[in-house]
This record gives structure tokens, sequence and C-alpha cells, in this order.
């Protein structure tokens, strides 16, 4: 009896806190409407450019798509290059994941295309788009990895060797599958870093989803008619990924 | 086995583990005992023993053959022989049976098939079938030990390396693993083992060596060592060692 009153008034407190922040939102969101003077709404406008903006936001899933693929690859690369004997290979791999953790992904797309690509004739802005994207994400990746690979006991490493397994067979068969289901959280929380990230390829002029978006409010005069289904169009490609990564973390707490 | 070790030296930063061991046993023995004080050195003379470490100074001869240090020639040995660790030998994603199997297939180059068979018919000799499809985290420590253990015979190796096997258990899991060990030497299986297990030790090895300070102290039959050692450092220890028997 006394339980279910307490789990009554628990309830009831927290049905009295979502109704009170959305009461603020809502005062917040009327507030800014009514500063800016925003009347004039051009829902019409937009929704005739519709077509241009889904054709960006599904070119925003496919360049993610293959960035991811090849984040995965360049970072499993740049990973293992940083636990090799050979001491040149371990400081290539270890310059390049910090010159690109230490440097603006906008300072890399425009060094890179304007300068790199150009110079490589990669005349492809989606193309050229995707590899940038690939080294700036894979040097995330490459630590993602690394850590877990760091994270596996040293005894594993003796028990594969004890065995007769090769080098390339322990990291085959004992240490990245075990590594990789430790790191899949971080692995989906990176991707969905990459969504986010591929909206920059806005300022060398890929067609994408914030590209598009941007098109669109200057031909119709309606940022936020515009910007509005944006926001919501990248939280429909994150938050799945954010589900996972959560998901994933509480499997792995609880195995 | 015929074992001959000359002068074997290994630092670790400016720790002698191993401080010139030398060691001649050139009657064929079946079981091995390295015994002595933690840190002494038994540790790493079983490693370099199983071909895990390469020698910084000094050679051993087994069986006449002198272990080699180039890597691949390492590898083919650590093949022909078995080496079990203290806890954490089985690869925690992968089933009892899979823990059996994955160096018999990629090692041994057995088909899916033969490396299941030979890996049931052991599971089933030791009465762990039952537990072939878990994964270790579901094994207690003594089933995770036994199964590596299995693991470690299922390719019929020269020699079993067999580094405190039960040092990471409660009684009565030692017990178990203690049990499984006596029965693969009883079926011809030669082993060099380090243990604190003083009455395991004197039950099954045929030789006692006293490890302390990166040597050997001493190195008898085991009704020698215990009843009656030469040496003051050896007596002292096993007095203490075995005062609570």
């Amino acid at each position: 009896m006394s339980l279910a009153l307490a789990n009554g008034t628990r309830l009831g407190r927290s049905v009295a806190i979502a109704l009170l922040v959305l009461a603020v939102l809502a005062l917040a969101c009327w507030q800014i409407l009514a500063s800016l003077r925003y009347s004039n709404w051009n829902w019409e406008g937009i929704w005739a450019q519709r077509e241009m903006i889904f054709r960006g936001w599904l070119l925003t899933i496919g360049i993610a798509a293959a960035a991811l693929v090849g984040t995965f690859l360049l970072g499993l690369l740049l990973a293992a290059g940083q636990q090799v004997r050979e001491p040149v290979t371990r400081f290539v791999a270890r310059a390049f994941v910090e010159v690109i953790r230490g440097t603006p992904l906008l300072t890399q797309l425009l060094l890179g295309y304007y300068i790199v690509a150009s110079a490589f004739h990669i005349n492809d802005k989606v193309i050229a788009g995707i590899l940038l994207l690939v080294v700036f994400e894979s040097a995330y990746m490459a630590e993602i990895l690394r850590g877990g690979v760091a994270s596996i006991e040293r005894a594993q490493w003796d028990a594969a060797k004890a065995l007769g397994l090769t080098r390339s067979q322990t990291w085959r068969l004992v240490i990245l599958p075990q590594a990789l289901r430790r790191v899949l959280p971080g692995i989906a929380g990176q991707s969905a870093s990459l969504v986010k990230d591929s909206s920059l390829l806005s300022v060398i002029g890929v067609a994408e989803f914030a590209k598009q978006t941007e098109l669109a409010v200057s031909n119709t005069s309606a940022p936020l008619e515009g910007f509005i289904p944006m926001a919501v169009g990248y939280l429909l490609l994150t938050l799945p990924l954010s589900w996972l990564a959560r998901r994933w973390e509480h499997r792995m707490k609880t195995s | 086995m015929r074992l001959e070790i000359e002068n074997l030296s290994r630092t670790y930063g400016t720790q002698r583990a191993l401080d010139g061991l030398s060691l001649s046993l050139p009657d064929d023995i079946r079981c091995l005992a390295l015994i002595g004080p933690s840190g002494g050195g038994k540790s790493t003379l079983l490693r370099h023993l199983g071909g895990l470490e390469v020698p910084e100074a000094g050679r051993i001869h087994i069986n006449n053959d002198e272990l080699p240090r180039d890597e691949n020639a390492l590898r083919a040995y650590r093949k022909r022989n078995g080496f079990l660790f203290q806890s954490y030998n089985l690869f925690p994603h992968l089933t009892a049976l899979e823990n059996i199997t994955l160096p018999l297939i990629h090692v041994h180059a057995h088909t899916l098939d033969s490396a299941r068979a030979i890996a049931m018919k052991q599971l089933d000799r030791f009465g762990l079938s039952s537990h072939a499809e878990k994964h270790p985290a579901q094994l207690s420590g003594g089933q995770q030990q036994r199964v590596a253990l299995i693991r470690a015979i299922a390719a019929n190796p020269g020699i079993l390396f067999l580094d405190e096997p039960t040092a990471a258990l409660d009684p009565e899991m030692t017990v178990e693993v203690l049990e499984l060990i006596r029965e693969l030497i009883r079926d011809g299986q030669e082993i060099v083992l380090c243990t604190h297990e003083m009455g395991f030790a004197r039950a099954v090895a045929d030789r006692i060596a006293f490890v302390a300070g990166g040597r050997i102290v001493e190195c008898a039959a085991a009704a020698q060592i215990f009843e009656n050692p030469k040496d003051e450092t050896v007596r002292r220890f096993l007095s203490r060692v075995l005062e609570f028997r």
C-alpha cells in the first residue's frame, strides 16, 4: 500500500517536471519568435524546394555510408601502424593522427580541396569530399580502435603465442574480435559525428543536405522553415546511431 | 625428457630474474616440478623452457636439441608443446569448444570436423562435454582451467608446461584441476610445472628443482628434497610453507 503510494508520488513528480520543462521550452520559443517578429511563415516556398533538399539528404546518407567504410579501414591501418615494432611506420602513423586531430576540419577541407585535390586532379567534389572526410574521421577512429586493442589483457597475447598462432592470426582471431566488441559504442558515436561533420562539405560546394537547405533558404528567404527541418533531418540520422551506441554499451555491461 | 640448461640469464630492467642458471638432468624424467619463493625466477625459467622468451645469454637443450632463437623456429617449437598459465588462458569471445578447436584448425591444419571430433572426445574424457557450448564467463575458474588444459593437450604436445595452474583457484577447484593433471601424467604426458602446491609436487614429480635468486639452489628426487634437503634456504623455505600442513 505504502509502496504503491510512493510509486504514485514518484510518477506525479516526474509528470510535474515534464510539464515544467515543456512550459519553459514553449515560453522560450515564443519569446524568440516574438523578438524576431517572425510572422511571414513561408512553408509553401520551402515545400516547393523539397525535392532539391531531399536529394541533398540522400547524398548526405551516401557520403556518410561511403566515408564510414573508408574511415574504419584507414582507422584500422593507423591503429595497427602505431603498434608495429618498426619505428618509422610507428612514427608516421602517430604523426598523421596528431596532425589531423590538431587542425580543424574546415582547414583540412579548404587546404585539401583547393590545393591537394586539385594537384591530384580530383575534380569530382563528392569524391574529394568523401576522401577528406575519411582522412579526418579516421584519425579519431584510430584512437578508438587503439584504445580497444590496448584494453585487451597481455595474457591473451601470451595465450595465443603459446598455442603457436602467428602474429597476424593473433590479431585476426584473438585480439580484433574482442577489441571491436569493446569499442562498438565508440564506433557508433563516431559515426554520428561523421554524419554531422559531413555538413561542412558544403563549404567546398558539395550538394549535400546542408548545402541544399542553404540554397533553398536563400531562394525563398525562409530561414526557419529551412533550418528547422534541417536539424530534424540530421537527428533522423544521428539518433538511431546514439541509440545503437547506448544499446551496445548496455549489452556489454550485462554480458 | 632430458634437460640441459647452461648459464641462463635474463634481466627485466634492473631486476635479474635469471642469474646464470644451470641445471643438468641427463636421465629421462617424466615430470619436473619447479618450486621456490615468489619472484625467485621459476616462472621466468618456465617461460624460457616453453619457448615464450628468448634467453639473453645461455643455452637450453631439451632431448639434445638446442632451443632455437629465431621466431619462426620458436613458433614451431611452441606448436609441438603445450603451455598453461595461471589464469585468463581462454579466449572470452569463443565457447569452450571453439577455444579448443581454434588452434587445431589454424595451427595444426585440422578440418573443422576433425577438430570438433578431437575436442568433443577430450571434453568427454574429462566430463566437460556439457559445457562445450558455454563461454568462459559462464564457467567456474576450475572448469576454465580444465578446458584450457584440454586445449593445451588436444594436439598431443611433447611437453606440457604449467605455470602455477592452480594459484588463482579456491581449494575445491584446485583439487579438480590437480586431479586432471595427475591423470595426464599417469597417461604418460611429460610435464614441467611451477607450483606452490607442495603436496602435489611431491606426489607427482620425479624431480624437484628449487629455484631462488635466479638460480637452481637444489635439484633432487622429491623424497630427498622434502625429507632431507641439503641446502639451508630450501630447508627453511619448506619448513615455513609446510608449517600448517
